[in-house]
């Protein structure tokens, strides 16, 4: 768990963050979104004192993060970055080993540890390992560096934009991946973004920031039902704001009991891509189904509907 | 017509620079120079007047067919392969020369390259380099070190044959055999020794710059100005305070800090190596990526890590480049250290002008030049294979 207590940045007479408070639950992925120059990312980068704070704490666990030496600090938090900021001079594996090296690992836990890391980032260890950064693509490098900042087994990871300089398919395939790494790892992810569907994709919980404050730190439904700021409704978009909060359900949780003709969606899919196709295909219902085939009900129009407004 | 205009476009514009060169020098400008002493001016004589018909006929022939490869063929290897025949031919012929036209057991007369053989050599070195950067692909960094080795191997063995012993540069070379070894030592000693300083200091004021841009603009401007004092004058320059320091300080005498010799002769080099050193550092460090520096910093590296194992690792290439620039200027400077009594190859130059006995300056210039070359490709080879690895 992080606490951050009452955080503040000036650089001369103009203030950055100004007296930002939050809770980041364990074993989660909080996002935190803004505008350019609305502090997020100096926000982030005083959780690893990247930036120094000028008031307030920040807790790691309980434990103040300003007590022990900065770099030492950074070594038990993952951190990855915009465009990755690989080391072109070392291999893919040397560039995962960063951290552990830096931690003292033995040759053996080392080598392991990148092994996992690769297969688990689907890069195949034998052909990636002795590759150079500029010898991937893109999509590879990106991940790479996720592995990177894992690789020692952080139980905090920070992220600054990790995804903005990927296209658009290769961005929404990264984003899967985040969301099973999490859950594989079990690490609690703070992630810096602009892009408001990004920050409602990953965040369980989501914080507008503007002019160093933070206006609203919830979850994705709430800010769109419950906006705290006009600022916060024009973030999330009045206009297709409906959409929005289907596409933050899935099937499976609006289900009703029942059965319906026709091919089935899986149940992962969100109600925003139900809705979708049940409008395609001119029919009232639709058989919901889980990944191995099971059946989990059913979803009508107007169970569909009635998620998309204010409950 | 359509065709020969053709033929005309297809002709090789470089090709036909050196063959024009190549013929000019052939046909109007002495071959070779003989002289009844060593400073008299001599007698100009041809290639056909001084070797047997038949030989220089089959020496001329061999250069019209490498004009004609320099003319019309386009393959690079093909080029660097009649280029590097060219000179093999033109060395030995002014070689046979030599030895042809110094009667048996004569050490008065003097056969020195004439012109036209400097301009032939020119003409084939000009396309034997072109040839080089038209290779594709380029050659690895190890083949151009095992072609740099190759020549001077091959070179060396023809030297020590005595193939060339009747050639007026060599002619020089027996008489100050035992000097050529000491100033040759000594004109590297000088070059490496103040480029080695150089480095030492350079290296951290670069780094400093790279911090602090503030005085970034007024370390480069001075060293700027150092740069375009004239190596005469600095020489001068410097003599008047390294005197005053070795009457004032017995000790600083003792160590051979003195007005003349090799304190200002070095002093002066590693002045002047200041600036590509410094002004290279600060530019390969501008260079590295600041997402990989940001990141290495995120990573929880400090900062003399982040410096030696990002920064000045990457910065690498570029900082060698000005140590090659370095490198390459010192072993010509050196040699104006010998007016100041610095020792090096420039004794051999400023004799053989004060005796103007032009074999004399050859003796002490033609090895400069080959020290230089030499130096130019091994670093050059040096940051390739560096780059090589990263791209």
């Amino acid at each position: 768990m992080i606490s951050i207590d009452n955080l503040s940045k000036q650089y001369g007479s103009s203030t950055v963050v100004d007296g930002v408070s939050m809770v980041i639950e364990r074993n989660s992925i909080s996002v935190i979104v803004g505008t350019s120059g609305s502090g997020k990312s100096t926000l982030l980068r005083m959780i690893n004192r990247l930036v120094e704070p000028s008031s307030g704490r920040v807790l790691i666990d309980g434990t103040d993060t300003a007590g022990e030496p900065a770099h030492l600090l950074r070594r038990r938090i993952g951190y990855a970055i915009q465009g990755n900021g690989l080391f072109p001079h070392r291999t893919v594996a040397e560039n995962i080993a960063t951290v552990p090296r830096l931690l003292g690992w033995d040759d053996t836990r080392v080598r392991a540890r990148v092994v996992q890391l690769l297969t688990v980032f689907q890069l195949d260890p034998g052909e990636f390992a002795e590759k150079f950064p500029h010898q991937l693509s893109g999509g590879q490098q990106q991940r790479v560096g996720v592995a990177r900042a894992l690789a020692a087994e952080p139980a905090v990871l920070l992220m600054d934009e990790p995804f903005g300089a990927l296209d658009p398919i290769i961005r929404a395939k990264a984003q899967d991946d985040l969301l099973d790494i999490q859950r594989r790892f079990g690490t609690t992810i703070v992630l810096v973004t602009h892009d408001m569907d990004e920050a409602f994709r990953l965040g369980s919980r989501v914080a507008v920031m503007s002019r160093g404050h933070v206006l609203q730190y919830d979850r994705p439904a709430a800010l769109i039902t419950r906006p705290a700021d006009p600022f916060v409704s024009q973030m999330t978009g009045m206009a297709d704001r409906a959409m929005r909060l289907l596409s933050l359900t899935s099937a499976g949780e609006a289900a009703i009991p029942g059965a319906s003709g026709g091919p089935a969606i899986a149940a992962s899919a969100s109600l925003r891509d139900a809705l979708s196709e049940l409008v395609w295909r001119g029919a009232d219902s639709i058989a919901v189904v889980d990944g191995d085939g099971t059946p989990r009900g059913r979803l009508t129009v107007a169970a569909i509907l009635a998620h998309g407004r204010p409950g | 017509m359509a065709t020969s205009l053709a033929r005309l476009h297809r002709i090789d514009p470089l090709g036909a620079l050196v063959a024009a060169v190549g013929a000019a020098a052939l046909l109007w400008l002495p071959f070779v120079l003989f002289k009844s002493n060593r400073i008299l001016p001599g007698d100009a004589h041809s290639l056909m007047q001084v070797l047997p018909t038949s030989a220089a006929l089959a020496c001329q022939l061999s250069l019209i067919l490498i004009a004609l490869v320099a003319l019309g063929i386009a393959d690079a290897r093909v080029r660097l392969a009649a280029a590097l025949v060219g000179v093999i031919v033109v060395a030995a012929a002014v070689a046979s020369a030599a030895n042809l036209l110094t009667p048996a057991g004569n050490k008065v007369v003097r056969v020195a390259p004439g012109s036209g053989f400097w301009l032939l050599l020119v003409a084939l070195g000009l396309m034997a380099t072109d040839a080089i950067t038209r290779l594709r692909p380029r050659p690895r960094p190890a083949v151009r070190v095992l072609m740099l080795a190759l020549f001077v191997a091959v070179a060396g063995a023809a030297l020590a044959h005595g193939s060339f012993d009747n050639l007026s540069v060599m002619r020089e070379y027996a008489v100050n055999a035992g000097r050529f070894a000491h100033e040759a030592r000594q004109h590297v000693w000088l070059a490496l020794g103040s480029l080695a300083a150089a480095i030492v200091v350079a290296l951290p004021l670069g780094i400093l710059c790279h911090r602090v841009p503030q005085l970034r603009a007024s370390v480069l401007g001075a060293l700027n100005v150092i740069q375009t004092i004239p190596a005469i004058a600095l020489y001068g320059i410097l003599m008047a305070p390294l005197g005053a320091l070795a009457a004032a300080l017995p000790l600083a005498a003792r160590l051979g800090i003195r007005g003349i010799g090799t304190a200002p002769a070095v002093l002066a080099l590693f002045l002047y190596s200041l600036l590509p050193v410094v002004a290279n550092t600060v530019a390969g460090l501008k260079r590295v990526s600041p997402a990989a520096v940001e990141a290495a910093r995120g990573m929880g590296m400090t900062r003399w890590q982040i410096l030696t194992g990002v920064e000045l690792v990457l910065a690498l290439p570029t900082i060698l480049t000005g140590i090659r620039i370095v490198l390459v200027q010192n072993i010509g400077l050196v040699t104006v250290a010998a007016l100041i009594g610095g020792g090096g190859l420039g004794v051999f130059v400023f004799q053989g002008i004060g005796q103007t006995a032009i074999d004399l300056v050859l003796l002490g210039a033609i090895p400069t030049v080959a020290l230089a070359f030499s130096a130019a490709v091994l670093l050059d080879a040096l940051i390739d294979t560096i780059n090589r690895t990263r791209q």
